[in-house]
């Protein structure tokens, strides 16, 4: 089941299996490919930002970890991978 | 080949842990200026050979990649194609990779070696690596790059011999011949090749052992996050006014001693009063900052060599987020507390150019610590030192309301200047969250070194200079015997002029006076008055009953109010005027900067004043 990477449960490992580069501005979408975070990235949601708004979170992408908005992590579909190493 | 001292540039992801290595290269001598025409550092110095040859080392900004979108980056593109005016083409690219993200530096390092031009590999911060379960294989991956990979850990000086010899061999045998990896390749080819080169250059990768995710549980936590970054920046403003106290009276007595000793030795004249009143004391007043902003600065070089401070943009993000900034925003309003030439310097992190001219704009606001001088002589001389609840003196509290007034002002400026000059979609906020890391005791001292040196040699020019015309401006032309010396000078001249401007906020002609000398720095404002009184009184006797007691003489409490709220907005700093020019190449936006501070600076101290009136404290 394919949800958006906002929606993502904290800890969960998963696959970006889309993006709507289309909805991001093209310096943010250019600096999101930058930092990996594109089509075929493994991430995992590893925080949400301060509470109530839960706005900025925090993906780790590799080895790296990244904050970026709930807004840029709404254009992107991922499927969550369920049996990972 | 040509023999003169070649160009190495060090190119690399921002936290590639480039600045270290940099440093641990060129040692102390450096020599730090901006790239002409642009505003980006450049930071070079000199890398032996094991020959002994002497080699340019340059470091370049940070960059994810040759197709830029910063100015910073644009320059690093420049630089390595040799198209950066002023800046011989490099002979050498280092790259510089952070051993422990292969799969995401390769990318970059593919781009550099594509170019064909002679570049090492620098496989930097192994010992991070490998502290994460890391074993890597150093050869396989320069057999896949096709380009001498080496070893190194900036912090701890190991594989620099490696490195300079490495430097030395690709120099000497030019361009080398293509590998496969040489073809160009699109963006999500390179990914992936980077992904398939960093497995095959992995020889084991064991459970990870992330110290840093267990700190961040803690320090990104949603409420305990927040709340350790404000005790935290609690602790550094205690320590920016009480731990720079000691060594701040001790400059203070210092240049007192001096110029008194000057006075005593030199017989009365011009040139003494201009060396002892213009030179000594105009310098002394800026100089004596530099204590509190070494400690501010010692902070906030801790907290980005350690890397907190991207967490505390995280933290700050979504606050700034309501007034259209984002969390890279709150870096630079942090250092402005200190001083805002600095804080508007490390606005060039943030990319969205709006969001950047914003920050500069809103950055004077922020009370830096040249206000505290003033606000200290006008709240010793007018508030009461009493306690309005046990333990909280009403003093304190006035410069508590005034800090609080001037960050209302700055957030309220730029949620207006976002909805009109600066419109535009808001800014989103992306940011690498670097790994903790123990911060060297040389990188550090070396950072504080280099900030106070750039502004010690501030003080000993722009401020020298401003300090000596404003002299000149206050002693020509010389008065007629017996007539009063500032009233015949230009300055004099000046300040009747503007004090009718100023006296429907409640200035009298000494406050008018006094704000034309602080154009350059606002504490001179109470060096000037303190001129202005002594100028006055006719005697040594009226000279020696101090300041405080002059200004309670001469002002009425709503006098003094409106006197502190001018300050919290008025931009009466050349720095300040002059950086932004720098920063947004052109006089539109400083003059605007100057236009607005000034315009609320006098609606606010003017509100005051009235306001202080009617509740019969005129």
């Amino acid at each position: 089941m394919n949800v958006t990477l906002d929606q993502l449960p904290l800890g969960t490992p998963a696959r970006i299996v889309a993006v709507d580069w289309a909805a991001l501005v093209p310096e943010e979408a250019h600096r999101l490919r930058a930092l990996g975070l594109e089509e075929g990235a493994e991430v995992r949601l590893a925080y949400r930002g301060v509470f109530m708004t839960r706005d900025p979170i925090a993906v780790e992408v590799g080895r790296m970890t990244v904050a970026l908005r709930r807004v840029h992590a709404r254009a992107m579909q991922v499927e969550a991978q369920e049996a990972m190493v | 080949m040509s023999r003169h001292p070649g160009v190495v540039a060090l190119v690399g992801n921002p936290n590639a842990g480039k600045s270290a290595l940099f440093n641990a290269l060129t040692g102390a001598r450096q020599k730090i200026a901006n790239y002409p025409g642009v505003t980006v550092e450049r930071k070079a110095g000199r890398m032996l050979l094991p020959s002994g040859e002497p080699l340019e080392l340059v470091d370049l900004p940070g960059t994810y990649g040759l197709d830029t979108t910063s100015p910073d980056e644009e320059v690093t593109r420049r630089v390595i194609m040799g198209e950066q005016p002023g800046q011989a083409k490099p002979d050498v690219l280092v790259c510089v990779l952070d051993a422990s993200n292969l799969e995401q530096h390769l990318v970059l390092a593919q781009e550099v070696i594509e170019l064909g031009r002679p570049t090492v590999v620098a496989l930097n911060m192994v010992d991070l690596a490998e502290r994460d379960g890391l074993v890597l294989d150093p050869e396989a991956l320069a057999a896949e790059l096709g380009v001498p990979v080496v070893p190194t850990v900036a912090v701890r000086r190991r594989g620099l011999d490696d490195l300079a010899a490495a430097v030395a061999t690709v120099r000497d045998a030019g361009v080398t011949s293509p590998p496969r990896a040489r073809a160009h390749l699109t963006g999500p080819e390179r990914r992936m090749m980077a992904r398939t080169m960093a497995r095959g250059a992995t020889l084991s990768e064991t459970s990870v052992h992330r110290l840093h995710a267990r700190m961040d549980q803690v320090l990104l936590h949603p409420w305990l996050g927040p709340v350790i970054l404000f005790a935290l920046l609690f602790v550094v403003f205690q320590a920016v006014f009480s731990w720079a106290k000691p060594a701040q009276d001790g400059l203070d007595a210092l240049f007192s001693a001096g110029s008194a000793w000057l006075r005593a030795t030199m017989a009365p004249s011009l040139l003494r009063d201009l060396i002892t009143d213009g030179a000594i004391a105009g310098v002394g007043s800026v100089v004596v900052f530099l204590p509190q902003i070494l400690v501010l600065f010692f902070f906030i070089l801790m907290m980005e060599a350690t890397g907190y401070m991207a967490r505390a943009a995280f933290l700050m993000d979504r606050m700034m987020a309501g007034v259209g900034l984002s969390g890279r925003s709150f870096i630079p309003l942090l250092s402005s507390f200190a001083c805002a030439v600095p804080g508007i310097m490390a606005t060039r992190s943030i990319t969205d150019p709006r969001d950047r001219l914003t920050t500069i704009l809103i950055a004077p606001m922020t009370t830096c610590s040249a206000r505290l001088p003033v606000y200290a002589v006008i709240i010793a001389a007018f508030i009461p030192a009493r306690d309005v609840l046990p333990g909280v003196g009403l003093q304190g509290l006035v410069l508590f309301a005034l800090y609080g007034i001037g960050i209302v002002g700055a957030m309220a400026a730029a949620l207006v200047m976002r909805r009109t000059i600066t419109r535009g979609a808001a800014s989103g906020f992306i940011m690498e969250l670097p790994k903790y890391q123990l911060p060297t005791v040389k990188d550090l001292a070396l950072g504080l070194y280099q900030r106070g040196w750039i502004f010690l040699r501030r003080a000993g020019t722009m401020i020298f200079t401003v300090a000596i015309v404003l002299w000149l401006l206050l002693n020509f032309p010389r008065a007629e015997p017996g007539h009063d010396q500032v009233n015949a000078s230009i300055a004099g001249h000046i300040a009747n002029g503007l004090a009718v401007v100023v006296e429907p906020i409640g200035f009298n002609r000494d406050i008018a006076l006094s704000l034309i000398p602080t154009m350059a720095a606002r504490e001179v404002a109470v060096s000037s008055l303190a001129t202005t009184y002594a100028v006055g009184a006719t005697d040594e006797d009226a000279r020696a009953i101090g300041l405080s007691a002059q200004l309670k003489h001469h002002w009425s409490l709503a006098t003094a109010l409106a006197f502190l709220a001018w300050f919290v907005f008025a931009p009466q700093c050349m720095s300040t005027i002059a950086v932004t020019r720098r920063e947004t190449n052109g006089w539109k936006w400083p003059a605007f900067m100057l236009g607005y501070l000034f315009a609320l600076a006098y609606v606010f101290a003017g509100a005051v004043y009235w306001i202080a009136v009617a509740a019969g404290l005129g």
